[in-house]
């Protein structure tokens, strides 16, 4: 296949960055997205031009890393990760545009690479269950419900890839942390922190400058594990619960 | 020390053994007996201790979590932006626990013994058993955390038997049990990070580890490590009482494999170098349903749960000349279902090496289908035909409906329809840093933990036990263990300026600017490439005295190659991913030919690693308990010189050694 | 020691953007009662001037003596406005906010229910607060004419909508209504925490088109009737 790319390139964070396009020949249709991207980082090194930087590891859809924003979709056309999209979805001389996820809070470290830390500062400020190394009863001790059970696990299928915030007109990281509060709030163990989980949450979430979720559902289109919008509902819910953390 | 290079190629030096299990008859109080013996330290001590953890996948992030509940002062370390991407998050099948809540017979000692023997009688048992002890704490930890494990209606937790186990002690999170125990034990290690104890560095790698004589007398022990700040490419040293090394597998040596972009050996490669003995490298698994290479662009191999083999019939045309056509034009009576044909007793489901390797002599028969890469048809069918008229679509569908949904994803093809194609891939690596009962390697104050030690699993592993190895180190074991060497501590403080700092410091600055400074016309890429053909066709599956000598000629040319004539583009400063693979590769190159040697000189075959010359009649593995039921452990020999062996030998007091046989 | 995880921005001290919202749902639900209301009040011009007249003359005496004149109408008044206040202050709030969010806009942007309803409700819920202003001048202060001044308001109601354009002015505020109620309705269960699984979704879509319809479609009848010369 040949293709007409244009990739944001941005040397590092503090100068702006430029969409420049780039020709490329001889793609195969069973590569991946970030394989065809391989194949251009080596023609523009053979060419002595600085590959484009793209960040990826597991390229099987799990580990969340992976992330372009491709033609104003986050992952691209298919709901899958960017790993898993594969070239077959494209078409001989498509133009495609590749941009990373543009939101604040996710500044650009360079061409397609941003910082997702404030996702990890999120789960820090209330993303887990206190329970320390050896204070555990034994795990029957608890029974959890089937439909506890399941709820809980679909939400903990988050990848943590950011795309919902991609793909959010308003940059809000609602899915993402919707995502965790139903996990954790679905199951026993999770119940004596619920309230301080949620505000501590939220409130950092705002703090980071993630934008406020009006409900447009973007988020759930781009997600690539299908989390559900009632996530963000029952955040909302548990939130008033917790009296907005006042 | 010999004298003599045996073979030209390493040395052999004093035996080695581990001084740190207790000694006492029963093996079941072995580990009670450790925590006992092992010295406290005072909690108000703790927080002038500093701890350095490299690492975040299951076997560091528990560790971290641990010890900054303890009150430790934590440093941790990962390349990737976030210590939930760990490597540890591809894991699928589950893990093992001898909790019994069947009731199907399953004990501490039966989950030890089956690792053992599933190990091919290559691991310490000391080790295994404490494993198996503390599987089940695991399990409870895990839930109080919240990790969502399977459950039955009835509310309780549900197993399965993996790996043709007999009984049902395999925990699961549907075909994400990597992803649920990883995200429960980076929650943990947040909570610290948010607490304060942990203080995390991300897009951070490590470079060095920086081992000192601190002057007290004690001799050298590992005091910090470098790392380079992967965003800001500058190079950091950070200083601590003790180091950790939970870095993973080196199965990227192979290019292709199941792990990561990233994983690499660098971290444990450095500390080799810096002392610390590399326990059986050879020791590789691969796993037989893996979806095949497609063609030269691919960048990694996918695997797919062992599950598929309980249902689906392995079968390659009976002549080559058939190998083009659509498979189901191919008649019955034209296709030779090879594994039922050989192993009539277990058929499909023989273990993941004799599966793998007759897949590859079927292929090296010509008999592969699929596309061919560089000439050869690498793949077998994995048929489901009979399976679908025999349950129905739908109850194949609900069985492996998303096995079969990601098969299409990536193959475009539909294999409700079509045979699906599998071909064996590098999935683990059993060898690793060589350490003791404690996890502390021949380098004092340098623990590892997790795949990146020479491991519990012998020359092969059981399905689920390295999700369990790595929790198990993490949590349990360590946190115990290492509290014994800071009981000593606060050791004597360090500086910036010390010598040996400086020097490491420098070494990785100049590897650094060496590697840019190169500027020839080969991409790292494609080295590795190349690296990973001489493994996969020399040390891989199958492995002979004259391939190996071949592949470490073959290595060492390469590895010259690649000094004088890699090309990495842009600068040190910043973020550069050329550059960071380019250092992986480099030290790929170093691991490789290490590798081979060890390969070479085990003239034996055990679990995953089979040699040619060591076969029984009908062409099964056979292995030499008299001459090698050791552990091989090497010693760096410095560049361009020798490596030398250090032989643990293993003793079975609780387990009797036995030949397997599948047939 | 550098580290390349940027730390949280400070403890800014924002209020809760689901705090916001909830604001937002609250007094967009409030509205809609008032809708409802409203909206069986205009139908009465059905039943004829007197019966119109009539109820505008209730609305203003309702509760008298215990309230005095226009008693219920001021506690509406002043009701509606501060739920106008409040829900424009914090949908401006929310829009600011999402600005913050990325300020390095996409290239190629996506052709989607979000991106339109993101706009639409921005730029259509400013535009139903000009129309508010106009519908305040038209009917309440008179200060705009459609046709000619009448005493009663019946008579008013009808010569103005028996104007096609009076009638189009209408139709189009009811058109940018209608749309903000298709997503404002499924917003404020969203907000408030009424979905709860894929049907509860499912649910609260069909709620959200029932009742814009109905308010949309009751809102229309008068003027409608009126023009097409049904109401004399
Ligand atoms: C596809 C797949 C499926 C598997 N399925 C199963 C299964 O079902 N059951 C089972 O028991 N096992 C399974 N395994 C094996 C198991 O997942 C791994 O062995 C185990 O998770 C390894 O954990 P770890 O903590 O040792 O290392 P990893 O999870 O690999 O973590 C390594 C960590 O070290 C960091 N690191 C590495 N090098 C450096 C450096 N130089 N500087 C800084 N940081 C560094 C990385 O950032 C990462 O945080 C599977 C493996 C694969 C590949
Ligand atoms: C007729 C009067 C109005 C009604 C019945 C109404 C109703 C609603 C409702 C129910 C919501 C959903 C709240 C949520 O998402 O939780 C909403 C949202 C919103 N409204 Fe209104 N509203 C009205 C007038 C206005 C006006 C005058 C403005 C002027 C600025 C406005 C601007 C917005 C905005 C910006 C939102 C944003 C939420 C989003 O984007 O989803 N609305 N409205
Ligand atoms: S909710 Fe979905 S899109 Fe958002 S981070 Fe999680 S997996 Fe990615
Ligand atoms: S690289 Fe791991 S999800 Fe794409």
């Amino acid at each position: 296949m040949k293709l007409a790319l244009s990739i944001w390139r941005q040397d590092n964070p503090k100068v702006p960055g430029r969409m420049v396009r780039y020709d490329i020949d001889g793609v195969s249709e069973d590569s991946s997205f970030l394989e065809m991207l391989d194949l251009l980082n080596e023609q523009l090194t053979e060419k002595g031009e600085e590959p484009v930087a793209f960040d990826s590891d597991c390229r099987e859809g799990i580990c969340g890393t992976c992330g372009v924003v491709i033609n104003g979709e986050a992952h691209g056309p298919e709901r899958t990760t960017t790993c898993q999209l594969h070239m077959r979805s494209f078409k001989d001389g498509d133009e495609i545009v590749i941009e990373p996820w543009r939101a604040d809070p996710f500044p650009v470290i360079k061409d397609l690479v941003v910082d997702r830390s404030a996702f990890d500062r999120i789960i820090a400020a209330g993303g887990f269950i206190s329970a320390n190394t050896g204070s555990a009863p034994d795990a029957h001790a608890t029974p959890v419900p089937k439909e506890h059970a399941d709820r809980a696990f679909m939400a903990a299928e988050c990848i943590g890839c950011g795309a919902c915030v991609a793909a959010c007109p308003n940059g809000s990281g609602s899915l993402f942390m919707g995502a965790k509060i139903t996990h954790l709030g679905e199951l026993p163990q999770g119940q004596p922190e619920r309230d301080a989980r949620v505000a501590a949450m939220t409130h950092q979430h705002d703090a980071e400058g993630f934008g406020g979720c009006t409900n447009l559902g973007e988020c759930t289109r781009a997600c690539p594990k299908g989390i559900p919008l009632n996530v963000i509902s029952q955040m909302n819910a548990d939130l008033r619960h917790a009296g907005y953390g006042r | 020390m010999t004298d003599m290079l045996i073979d030209g190629l390493y040395r052999e030096g004093e035996p080695i053994a581990d001084t740190k299990a207790p000694d006492v008859a029963d093996i079941s109080q072995m580990w009670t007996e450790r925590k006992f013996d092992a010295a406290l330290v005072n909690p108000a001590n703790r927080r002038k201790l500093d701890v350095i953890i490299v690492g975040t996948g299951l076997a560091g992030a528990a560790a971290g979590a641990t010890l900054g509940e303890a009150g430790y002062n934590v440093k941790s370390f990962c390349y990737q932006d976030s210590p939930r991407r760990a490597h540890s998050i591809a894991a699928q099948g589950g893990i093992n626990a001898a909790k019994n809540y069947k009731g199907d017979g399953d004990s501490i000692h039966r989950l030890f013994y089956d690792t053992v023997k599933g190990g091919d009688y290559r691991s310490r048992e000391s080790n295994v058993y404490r494993l198996a002890e503390v599987s089940a704490d695991i399990i409870d930890q895990c839930v109080a955390q919240g990790v969502p494990f399977a459950r039955e209606y009835g509310g309780l937790l549900d197993n399965r038997s993996f790996g043709g186990v007999q009984v049902s002690r395999t925990f699961y999170a549907r075909g994400q049990t990597g992803q649920q125990l990883l995200i429960g034990a980076y929650q943990a290690l947040e909570r610290q990070v948010g607490a304060g104890t942990v203080q995390m560095y991300s897009r951070h790698e490590m470079l060095e580890v920086i081992v000192v004589d601190d002057g007290d007398g004690q001799g050298p022990r590992a005091r910090g490590i470098i790392a380079r700040d992967l965003v800001t490419g500058e190079i950091e040293t950070h200083l601590a009482d003790v180091v950790v090394l939970a870095t993973g597998g080196y199965g990227n040596v192979f290019f292709l494999s199941t792990n990561a972009m990233g994983s690499n050996v660098t971290a444990a490669w450095r500390a080799h170098r810096k002392g610390a003995y590399f326990g059986n490298p050879c020791y590789t698994q691969i796993h037989p349903t893996c979806i095949p290479q497609t063609g030269e662009h691919q960048s990694k191999l996918t695997l797919m749960s062992e599950s598929l083999r309980n249902d689906g019939r392995i079968w390659v045309p009976k002549r080559a000349e058939d190998c083009e056509k659509d498979p189901r034009q191919i008649a019955e009576e034209d296709r030779d279902y090879y594994l039922e044909r050989i192993y009539p007793g277990f058929g499909n489901l023989v273990p993941r090496d004799i599966a793998s390797r007759q897949a590859k002599n079927m292929c090296d028969e010509g008999r592969g289908v699929g596309p061919a890469v560089d000439g050869v048809r690498r793949g077998v069918y994995l048929d489901f035909a009979d399976a679908i008229s025999r349950l129905g679509e739908d109850a194949v569908r609900s069985k492996y409906g998303n096995l079969f949904d990601m098969y299409e994803r990536i193959t475009g093809e539909n294999p409700y329809q079509v045979p699906m194609r599998i071909y064996p891939a590098v999935h683990y690596t059993m060898g690793g840093l060589w350490v003791d009962y404690d996890l502390q390697s021949t380098i004092p104050g340098l623990f590892v933990t997790g795949e990146a030690n020479f491991s519990d699993h012998g020359a092969n592993r059981l399905g689920a036990s390295a999700l369990m190895q790595g929790l198990a180190d993490g949590y349990f074991v360590l946190p115990n263990t290492i509290r014994d060497y800071l009981a000593k501590g606060p050791y004597p403080k360090l500086d910036e300026s010390h010598p040996a700092v400086v020097e490491a410091q420098r070494s990785v600055q100049d590897r650094v600017e060496r590697l840019v400074s190169v500027n020839g016309t080969r991409s790292v890429d494609s080295y590795h490439r190349e690296l990973g053909k001489i493994m996969w066709e020399k040390c891989g599956m199958e492995r002979t005295d004259a391939g190996l000598r071949e592949a470490i000629e073959e290595i060492r040319a390469l590895r010259q190659d690649f000094w004088t004539n890699v090309r990495v583009l842009g600068t040190p400063e910043g973020l550069n991913q050329s550059l960071e693979r380019a250092g992986r590769v480099a030290d790929f190159l170093e691991l490789g030919e290490l590798m081979c040697i060890d390969a070479l000189h085990r003239r034996e075959s055990c679990g995953g690693h089979f040699r040619a010359e060591s076969q029984t009649e009908d062409g099964e593995a056979l292995r030499d308990d008299d001459e090698f039921a050791y552990v091989a452990a090497w010693e760096w020999g410095g560049d361009g010189g020798a490596p030398v062996l250090h032989k643990e030998d293993l003793v079975y007091e609780h387990i009797e050694l036995k030949q397997r046989s599948y047939k | 020691m550098a580290t390349s995880t940027l730390p949280a921005r400070g403890d800014r001290k924002v209020s809760s953007s689901i705090l916001l919202k909830t604001i937002m749902a609250a007094s967009g639900l409030f509205f809609i009662g008032y809708l409802l209301l409203h909206m069986y009040g205009n139908l009465m011009i059905l039943s004829g001037r007197e019966a119109f007249d009539e109820y505008a003359h209730h609305i203003r005496t309702f509760g008298e003596p215990m309230l005095p004149e226009k008693g219920l109408l001021w506690v509406l008044r002043i009701g509606l406005l501060a739920a106008l206040v409040a829900h424009v202050w914090s949908g401006m709030a929310l829009w600011r906010r999402a600005r913050g969010a990325r300020s390095v806009r996409y290239v190629k942007k996506r052709a989607g229910y979000g991106n339109f309803y993101a706009a639409a409700m921005r730029w259509g819920g400013l535009a139903l607060l000009a129309f508010v202003a106009f519908h305040l001048m038209h009917f309440t202060w008179q200060t705009v004419t459609i046709g000619e001044a009448h005493a009663s308001p019946a008579a008013r109601v009808i010569d103005s909508f028996s104007h096609w354009w009076g009638v189009g002015i209408y139709a189009l505020a009811m058109f940018f209504l209608g749309m903000h109620l298709l997503h404002g309705i499924w917003g404020a269960a969203m907000t408030l925490g009424l979905n709860t699984s894929l049907r509860r979704a499912e649910q609260i879509r069909l709620t959200s088109i029932v009742i814009t319809t109905i308010i949309v479609v009751g809102f229309l009848i008068p003027p409608f009737a009126i023009l097409f010369g049904l109401v004399d």
